[in-house]
């Protein structure tokens, strides 16, 4: 697979390592939740439960082997076709920004 | 009919035009006892202990394509019960017993081959971890013996003893350990069951589940509504894709492994070896072919073929362990899904849902598996308690904090 980096242009996937889906980048807020089990259920889902479907997916990938950004890659995991590709700094931007 | 000799020589006098086929093509029935959904090992061997052991034998297996197209026809045949951890072993040690009687049992010829499984190691640290491992198998009943480079030597001269980074310092070996032939489990156990009533239903695809008051009550199909009193989900690398039409998020992500066959050579490789220093680890098949493999691809995959870098990672850890095996031709590589779980090790188990049971997570070690998951999934459904090997195997493990992580690598699932 050859990921286009949204800076450095098409790269080898072997310079990246796959972290998984970016339902990562949403962690819990503590100060958010009083309920202590809630907590724990919360965070349980975060770090274990995972969509996992077919077709599109979006993930995280990190260039370590290149700018060490983190990228958000949108792909079909059916086909392995690369559909998009954003820095996941952006991506969380946006997303506070309407969450806000 | 019954295989034997007598039957092949019968046969044979007759031109073997009397031979029947191995199963029957049922329609499938309104309703049954028991529906198991997914025709790999797992659910083939389930249904055969649930008709042998438990007397059940209104039941029905449901195949969306044909049996032994999945992962138990894609896998590297590998059996050994060489784990660490007191959840596992026990497990693990009842599965590879069960493959030692299981043609008899079966009547069907798996070529189940215990010709031993070396796992390499290149440190002292790497020894001490070996000598954990044999220590913690032998304590629950199983084998290992402790190879010295001398031994190894004289096992396998050609492996590369005097790498300059990793040297081949010993080896853990496992004697019983060793291969079957991967699409006999699948057609042996499948006869079997047959034979004893059960309902081997292939191109009908689990499309749903029928629910009522809040409990599982069968499967809409392909193939129309089946009714079941209790429904036995083992798909393997389609696991959340099926449980996710019963509302259910689960610990699993679906990757890619690939495996490689080269063309036949004379016999060279006495059993499995794996490399201890790299992803690698190879067998010789009956018909001559190295079949080896290596890592997973590490992303989330439902493709059924993988990339190249991986090929490359199996080709070095490969040259780098046994280098003559450069001089071999490639004749196959392929690609099959695993439902990799967050700790590496499965689950079989109850749901929320009454009426609806899950058997998953097998990662790329579920072949091993096969008897030992039928034999306990198969007790599972028949008496709602687990069997007391799998009670380490629960769906909720990782709240407790129960979870059973043989490398220690975290809830990461390309990494196990
Ligand atoms: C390349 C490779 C090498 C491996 N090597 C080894 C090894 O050396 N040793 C080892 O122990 N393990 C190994 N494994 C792992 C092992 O093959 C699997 O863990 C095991 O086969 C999974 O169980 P199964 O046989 O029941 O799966 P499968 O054979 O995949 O069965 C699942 C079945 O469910 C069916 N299904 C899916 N969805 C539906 C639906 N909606 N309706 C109806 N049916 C459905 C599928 O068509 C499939 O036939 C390897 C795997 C791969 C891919």
């Amino acid at each position: 697979m050859i990921i286009p980096h949204p800076l450095l242009g098409p790269r080898d996937a072997a310079e990246f390592t796959y972290l998984g889906d970016t339902s990562l980048l949403m962690r819990p807020d503590p100060s958010a939740e009083a309920k202590p089990e809630k907590l724990m259920q919360a965070f349980h889902d975060y770090v274990h439960l995972r969509d996992n479907p077919t077709g599109v997916h979006k993930e995280l990938w990190f260039h370590e082997q290149g700018d060490r950004s983190w990228l958000v890659v949108t792909r079909n995991i059916s086909t392995h076709e690369i559909i998009a590709v954003e820095l996941a700094s952006d991506v969380k931007k946006a997303s506070k920004g309407k969450s806000k | 009919m019954r295989y034997s000799i007598w039957s092949i020589i019968k046969q044979g006098l007759r031109s073997n035009r009397d031979w029947k086929t191995a199963w029957r093509d049922p329609e499938p029935k309104a309703s049954y006892d028991a529906v198991i959904i997914g025709g790999g090992g797992h659910g083939l061997a389930t249904a055969y202990y649930l008709a042998s052991e438990h007397g059940m034998t209104n039941i029905a297996v449901i195949e969306k394509g044909w049996i032994g197209g999945g992962n138990v026809g894609r896998n590297t045949t590998i059996i050994r019960s060489n784990y660490l951890l007191p959840g596992n072993e026990a497990f693990y040690e009842l599965s590879l017993k069960l493959w030692e009687g299981l043609e008899q049992s079966i009547n069907y010829n798996a070529m189940v081959s215990q010709r031993g499984i070396i796992n390499l190691f290149h440190s002292d640290a790497q020894r001490d971890a070996a000598v954990r491992r044999g220590n913690s198998m032998i304590l629950h009943g199983a084998d290992a013996t402790l190879l010295n480079q001398d031994d190894l030597r004289r096992m396998c001269p050609y492996l590369d003893f005097e790498n300059a980074r990793f040297p081949i310092m010993g080896g853990l070996m496992q004697k019983r350990g060793g291969s079957v032939r991967h699409d006999a489990v699948a057609w042996g156990y499948a006869r079997a069951a047959d034979l004893l009533g059960v309902d081997i239903i292939q191109n009908c695809e689990v499309t749903g589940f029928i629910m009522e008051a809040g409990k599982c009550v069968g499967v809409d199909t392909t193939r129309g509504k089946i009714r079941a009193k209790k429904t036995g989900v083992a798909v393997a690398g389609s696991t959340s894709r099926v449980m996710g039409k019963a509302g259910m998020r689960l610990p699993i992500e679906s990757h890619v492994l690939q495996a490689f066959v080269s063309e036949g050579l004379k016999p060279i490789i006495p059993g499995v070896i794996t490399y201890g220093a790299g992803h690698f680890y190879i067998s010789q098949s009956d018909k001559g072919g190295l079949v080896f493999g290596g890592d997973i691809d590490g992303y989330n995959s439902y493709a059924q073929r993988g990339n190249l870098p991986v090929v490359e990672d199996v080709c070095e850890g490969g040259m780098a362990l046994v280098p003559m095996i450069g001089k071999a031709k490639l004749l196959r590589m392929w690609g099959g899904i695993m439902d990799m779980s967050m700790d590496g090790s499965p689950f079989i188990d109850k749901t929320d849902i009454p009426g609806l049971y899950l058997n998953a997570g097998w990662c790329y070690g579920g072949f091993k598996a096969t008897p030992g998951s039928g034999w306990c999934f198969a007790h599972l459904l028949a008496t709602d308690t687990s069997h007391d090997v799998a009670t380490a195997y629960r769906i909720n493990r990782f709240q407790s904090g129960a979870a059973l992580d043989e490398k220690g690598s975290g809830a990461q699932p390309n990494l196990h």
